[in-house]
Parts: structure tokens; sequence; C-alpha cells
């Protein structure tokens, strides 16, 4: 379920040069185009759509690398 | 934690009541501003001329900028986007005589007159070498790129009771311009250069890897990706505390972002990439008094010599 969210605040946060749609989960983001400005409003997007908090420790390059990296992060922070 | 932060506090407090009672620092009604007495101006021309003897077998082309650059060229930059808290913005009255009886008038209040302020064109140089690649936009740099020797006063927002933590203070930087390979050759040599140039006046520094103060708890993703990448190295040493050590000295790689920017390429038609070294010329100085002492003419010889003071 969060993937779909994901990539939903992906595509609208991630300023991708490749459209969320042709990316695999596990596709590199960075290689994708995302800077390091869009991870900030990518990161406070997703605290605010989950309610969450990135704690210092989550907030890496590897947390943003992937769709699946930020859905596994997101997931380990709501629970 | 708390407790180091009042130890720190207390050797910056320390530290700036002796060089201020020496003389060597002249201090204001803000933190992070002073005067240079002579003798204090004098090590930096000193420690100016061992870089120049240094770095002249580069042959670098010098070029001096003044401390203030186009609000343009500040945009272009990514700075805003990164370190916001840090910046200078140059505000001015521009408005007509009964503008300017308002203003006087809220001064005379006590109110917040800088509400009369307008922007001006220009801002506070942040770093002494983002003046440059304005300079070098939309050219084709030559086969070897380019080396050049700056020199600026450089703004940071951060008042602070460390001396070390000046508002405003001089950078002298050797910035490459060239292919990717010209520019880490270039933040290599200088890494170590460095080191054996502090070395050699009897600074026992360190290198450090490290990271810009990026803005926010997004600058904590920024950093950790500059540390990851390995793209800047800290010289430090202490000078105000032993506990905390301070940074003199920095060598950074920018990657292609500012050839990207500016659109300054290589001869394959790649944008070009970016190094610099930089020296913080009013740290260095207070690294040398903390290190052999407040009275230059009682330092050892050697270090008089190599300094030729």
């Amino acid at each position: 379920m969060n993937i779909e969210k994901v990539r939903e605040i992906l595509s609208t946060h991630g300023r991708l040069t490749t459209p969320v749609d042709q990316l695999q989960d596990d596709s590199d983001l960075y290689q994708a185009g995302l800077t390091s400005l869009a991870t900030v409003g990518l990161m406070l997007a997703l605290e605010d759509e989950f309610d969450i908090e990135f704690p210092d420790s989550a907030l890496s390059r590897k947390t943003f690398g992937s769709i699946e990296s930020i859905a596994e992060t997101v997931e380990d922070l709501s629970e | 934690m708390c407790n180091l932060h009042g130890e720190l506090v207390e050797d910056y407090d320390n530290y700036r009541e002796q060089l201020l009672e020496a003389g060597l620092l002249l201090g204001c009604d803000v933190q992070g501003v002073y005067g240079l007495s002579g003798t204090f101006e004098g090590i930096i021309e000193a420690f100016e001329r061992y870089v120049t003897k240094n770095g002249k077998p580069l042959n670098p082309e010098v070029v001096r900028f003044p401390p203030i650059l186009s609000r343009t060229t500040y945009l272009s930059t990514d700075h805003i986007e990164t370190m916001p808290d840090l910046m200078g913005s140059i505000h001015t009255f521009k408005g007509n005589q009964k503008a300017q009886l308002a203003m006087i008038d809220k001064k005379q209040q006590g109110e917040d007159w800088t509400s009369s302020l307008e922007p001006a064109d220009v801002m506070m140089v942040p770093a002494a070498c983002y003046p440059l690649y304005p300079t070098a936009a939309n050219t084709v740099l030559p086969e070897e790129g380019r080396l050049v020797d700056l020199r600026a006063f450089v703004f940071r927002h951060e008042p602070s009771p460390d001396p070390a933590r000046m508002q405003i203070f001089r950078q002298r930087e050797f910035v490459r311009l060239g292919t990717p390979e010209q520019a880490r050759a270039h933040r290599d040599f200088w890494l170590e250069k460095g080191q054996e140039m502090l070395k050699g006046v009897g600074l026992p520094v360190k290198a450090e890897l490290a990271n810009d103060p990026f803005f926010g708890r997004g600058g904590k993703v920024m950093a950790a990706t500059q540390k990851e990448q390995e793209l800047k190295f800290e010289l430090v040493v202490p000078v105000a505390s032993e506990k905390k050590l301070t940074a003199i000295s920095s060598s950074n790689c920018h990657l292609d972002h500012f050839g990207s920017e500016f659109n300054i390429t290589t001869q394959d038609g790649n944008f070009a990439h970016t190094a610099c070294i930089g020296f913080g010329l009013e740290r260095i100085a207070l690294a040398l008094l903390k290190t052999h002492g407040l009275d230059p003419e009682k330092w050892p010889q050697e270090v008089k010599q190599v300094l030729e003071l």
C-alpha cells in the first residue's frame, strides 16, 4: 500500500527527470534525477502524508535512494 | 552535552578576552565582528606571502573580487537552497524625503526602521570562489584548464562567542576549473600541500572528512551525501579550545555543480568540474597565536623564518 502512495508523492515532489511510472521499485532515484533539494521536499511531504518524522539516523542518501527503501523506512517509522 | 557546551563557551570567552586584552582584536557590539591590530594583520600578510610563494610554481591567474556579488549571481549558486541561514542580503533606502522622515521617526521611536529598506542589487559573498564563476560563464576552458588565485572577505551570519567564528573573514583560495581528473588532482594535491604548509609553521593540523553546514533536517541528507562522496576535507587544529578543533583550511570538490550552472565546458564538450583549497586567514592567525603565544616576536625562530616575520 505504501509503495503506491510513495510513488504518488514522488511524482509530485521528486522533480525527477525520469517519469516515476518508468521506474522499478529498486531503481536508483539519484540516477533518475533526484536532487538534494527535491529530497528535502520529498521528505517533508512523506512526513505530512504518513504522519511520521524521519529521525536523524534515517536522514541519509540511502533512505531516499529507491522507492523500495523509502517505503520500508516509512513502514518502520509508522509502526 | 550541556557540560561540553558550557566548557566550550568558557574556552571561547577565555581566548577572546586574552586577544582583546593583548590588543590583537578590537571588540565591537555584536558577536563575531572585530577590528584587527597591526600585529594581527602582519601575521595574515606574512601567511599570504607564504601562500603566494607556495602557489607560484603553478603559475595561477590572480583575481581579486570585492565582498559583494550580484543578486543574480548569488541565485545562480545554490546557496539559498543549502545555507540560507548564513546569507547576507544588502538592503538600502530608496524612498523619497517623506519616506525618509518616516524612517527616522521609526528610529527615534525605537521601532523597526529597517522595514523602510529595500533590497539592493547585491548580496554578501558567501565563499571566495562564487564571484569567479560568472566571469567564466559560457566559455570553453583551455586543455590544461584554469587555475585561479583568489582572496576575498566572505560573510556568514553565525554570530558566536568563539573568536575563530567571525561573521566576516578572509579566504585565500586556489580554484581549479577543468576536467574531472584535473579538479580531483588539484584537491588531492592541495590537501597534502596544505598540511605540509601548516605543519611547516608549527600548526599540528590533521585532515578530517567534513561536510558543509547545510540548513535544516534536509541538510542532514546533503551532509551525509557530501561525506559519502568524500567531497570535502578540512584541516583542523585546536584554536580557542582543545575539546573542539577548528577548521583552518578546507579542500573541496564541487563536481560539475558550477560548470553546469554557468555553462563552463572543457575541450571534450562536457561541463567543467571545479575544486578549491581555501585558507581561512583570520583563523590561521588565531591558531598561530594560540600555538606559539600572543607575541609573534617570541615565536620559535623556525616559524618566524618560514613566515619571514
